[in-house]
């Protein structure tokens, strides 16, 4: 799983934007952040309209011809070779290593490797490729990363957004117990175990109000969805947001 | 939802009301895990430890036939006589048969899962031979009247409080002692005159060895030396797939093995058995018998993805890591092996009808892949048996495959399909939930909102928004 990455050597001018579904309808402003933290680096955004889903909902519950067929759908709008950059590391490993999986076989096998060869997390494309540096305009306060299972364990990239919140010279970033334990959400397994699932987000909460942060941001929109989701259910103070909504608050003159 | 499913979903919600069971496994995993991360403090030694431990093994099985038959002649000229098992019914014929042929009227045992998963004990006391377990975990299990928790850890459930209670409600003449070590000792000397007393020894197998046909069984209490040891007769049970090819394969899965398990170097015993008794040794068992069974592996070893689930060294790092098995212990799984391991293996041994379920309680954080000393990519396994327990094509290589496919599940993904292989479809379906501001608490959505806020549809997608902004194409 943990695929070697290869990074293109120049600095790409352009790149794709694979919102993700969640983002699409959820979360639209770490989206647009998206946008604007990677246009802010001189790079163009094109986001072709008629992307939809990753397949992973389907892929993971064992509905793999469903899946295949969604997926296919957006494999076939990216044509070229402009990076594609993902603000999910959840759906980034769908496209890069579970595509290949998916299509194994397949008469468009070439094009889906071709693909999965440019896909990118939001904050590894930052780091690895843009090598932006963040210049902090607000105000001193303390950030908690979350991040996602397949972030850390598919995509490697765990480091990526710690680099990131590191080159805030006002952020503190803090640490938690069991910070590497999975939040509970894995998609339909939040709705398939729903008990386990909440005595999971319940303790990752516990664990991460006992470090006091301000804010806690993630890459990936579900694990929030159900972090967030549970802090506002019993009335947490801290703030939830995507990764890329902190850098561009924080950052944007 | 099927009756076995049901019944899955009320042992969860069982474990994770008790308090105690969260506890105690709460703070064994954590421990654990701290233990094993102490062990590899080199993250390159450890990949390269799990490269060649994840070699020897595939190595091992994409020869498995070859292999098990020098294993015979090996063992045969070792004196080890060897049997052949397809089913769990045969296998405990066999040891039935052996124990019978010596008139045996007790059997003493190591600790082994393959003599779990055959019910040995069970099959065994139908027939009036009593067995009774010598490790420690499992001696605690047995007298509880229970199974076991976890496959390294039998009684990692309980806590010495519990443990004490037991002790003193079931052993004549043992009052309360609420002290691991006075309980141990209490143990110890009941166990000291059953290896002696015993007629035959059942231990299991941690790696059999073709080239020199011995077997390796590694433990640290010393009750496996006293099984193979003390009774005039030794049966050694396990699967078919714990053959190695050489000796020197079973060094880095010695290194692997007791570190990624109990965080330890290496075991107090390391048991290397080759044959009975010879002539002019003083000790020894006059008798040794290798039983390998088979129960649904050949199935398995056919198909080259699923074939990796026969690599497991039964080390338990999958459940010392997994969040679930963390939080509803290993007796919900129901089954012989729990956990990761046991949510891909058990599906392929009984069958999707009976525990086709399994794989779906993971949230595939990919903990059980990350630390598998051999390298099962056990999250890519748990899809994989998804797929196969909801297969519609009737060919599937799974034991009841299909078995878990229902119409509304099915139909739900259909759905799910249309709509996003239609862009024009997801707009307007997107739209519209953006249009009605939210989505009512039914369905999956209640058990969603029992303990979180129900998400929000944003005023605007970010389709939308893009297209305003002019990144659309």
């Amino acid at each position: 799983m943990e695929a070697e990455h290869a990074y293109p050597g120049q600095r790409p001018r352009q790149v794709y934007l694979f919102g993700t579904c969640l983002v699409d309808l959820f979360f639209p402003e770490a989206g647009v952040d998206t946008v604007s933290l990677l246009e802010r680096e001189g790079v163009k955004v094109i986001y072709p309209k008629d992307q939809t889903c990753c397949g992973q909902p389907a892929y993971n519950s064992g509905y793999h011809d469903e899946a295949r067929i969604v997926a296919r759908q957006q494999v076939r709008l990216f044509p070229g070779d402009a990076p594609v950059v993902v603000p999910s590391g959840s759906c980034a490993s769908m496209m890069k290593h579970h595509y290949l999986d998916l299509f194994r076989g397949e008469p468009d096998f070439a094009d889906v490797e071709a693909l999965s060869r440019r896909v990118y997390e939001l904050t590894e494309f930052l780091v690895r490729v843009l090598n932006v540096r963040l210049n902090d305009l607000g105000a001193p306060e303390k950030v908690a990363i979350h991040t996602a299972c397949h972030a850390r364990r598919e995509m490697g990239v765990a480091g990526d957004a710690d680099a990131l919140v590191d080159q805030l010279a006002n952020v503190e970033r803090v640490g938690f117990t069991r910070q590497t334990e999975c939040c509970g959400f894995g998609g339909t397994f939040a709705v398939k175990h729903g008990p386990i699932s909440a005595a999971m987000v319940s303790e990752k909460v516990d664990c991460i109000e006992a470090a006091a942060p301000d804010r806690l941001v993630g890459g990936d929109c579900g694990c929030l969805m159900n972090i967030g989701g549970h802090m506002r259910h019993r009335g947490s103070p801290v703030k939830v947001q995507h990764i890329a909504s902190l850098l561009w608050e924080r950052t944007d003159g | 939802m099927d009756k076995p499913t049901r019944q899955f979903h009320v042992r969860i919600q069982e474990a994770l009301n008790d308090p105690q069971i969260r506890a105690n496994f709460r703070r064994a995993m954590d421990g654990l895990m701290t233990k094993r991360a102490n062990m590899f403090p080199d993250p390159v030694e450890l990949e390269r430890l799990r490269d060649l431990g994840a070699a020897v093994r595939r190595n091992a099985l994409a020869q498995l036939p070859e292999l098990l038959e020098r294993l015979e002649a090996k063992c045969a000229e070792n004196g080890i006589t060897v049997h052949w098992a397809e089913s769990v019914d045969e296998a405990n014929r066999i040891v039935l048969d052996i124990c019978r042929r010596h008139s045996a009227k007790s059997v003493i045992k190591g600790k082994s899962m393959v003599s779990e998963e055959m019910e040995l004990n069970h099959y065994l006391g139908e027939f009036g031979i009593e067995a009774l377990e010598a490790d420690l975990g499992e001696y605690i299990v047995q007298l509880a009247g229970q199974l076991p928790s976890h496959i390294v850890m039998p009684a990692i459930h309980m806590n010495t409080r519990q443990i004490a209670e037991l002790f003193a409600e079931k052993l004549e003449g043992v009052g309360y002692i609420e002290d691991a070590e006075e309980l141990t000792k209490v143990a110890r000397e009941i166990l000291r005159h059953k290896f002696f007393d015993a007629d035959v020894g059942v231990s299991g197998v941690n790696f059999a060895v073709a080239e020199t046909g011995s077997l390796v069984l590694i433990e640290n209490e010393g009750n496996g030396r006293l099984t193979t040891t003390a009774p005039p007769v030794h049966v050694a049970v396990t699967g078919i797939e714990k053959v190695v090819e050489n000796l020197e394969d079973v060094t880095p899965l010695l290194s692997l093995l007791p570190r990624s398990a109990t965080g330890q170097n290496v075991t107090t015993y390391v048991n290397m058995i080759s044959g009975p008794r010879r002539d002019g040794e003083r000790d020894g068992p006059q008798e040794v018998h290798l039983l390998l069974l088979d129960n649904g592996r050949t199935r398995i070893h056919a198909d080259p993805e699923l074939r990796q689930t026969l690599q497991c060294i039964r080390c338990s790092a999958c459940m010392n890591h997994c969040p679930v098995y963390a939080r509803i212990g290993g007796h919900a799984y129901g089954t012989v092996y729990p956990g990761p391991i046991g949510e891909i293996l058990m599906p392929q041994i009984l069958g999707c009808e009976e525990v086709g379920a399994l794989p779906g309680a993971s949230s595939l954080c990919g903990a059980c892949g990350e630390v598998c000393p051999v390298r099962i990519p056990i999250p890519k396994m748990l899809v994989r048996l998804r797929k196969e327990a909801v297969d519609n094509t009737g060919a599937s290589p799974v034991k009841g495959g299909g078995a878990q496919r229902s119409f509304g599940e099915a139909a739900t993904w259909k759905g799910w399909e249309k709509v996003h292989a239609s862009p024009a479809l997801y707009r307007l379906a997107t739209r519209t939930a953006t249009a009605m501001g939210g989505l009512p608490a039914l369905g999956p959505l209640k058990t969603w909102a029992s303990v979180r806020e129900v998400p929000k549809p944003a005023a605007k997608t970010l389709h939308q928004r893009l297209e305003e902004r002019g990144n659309s194409r």
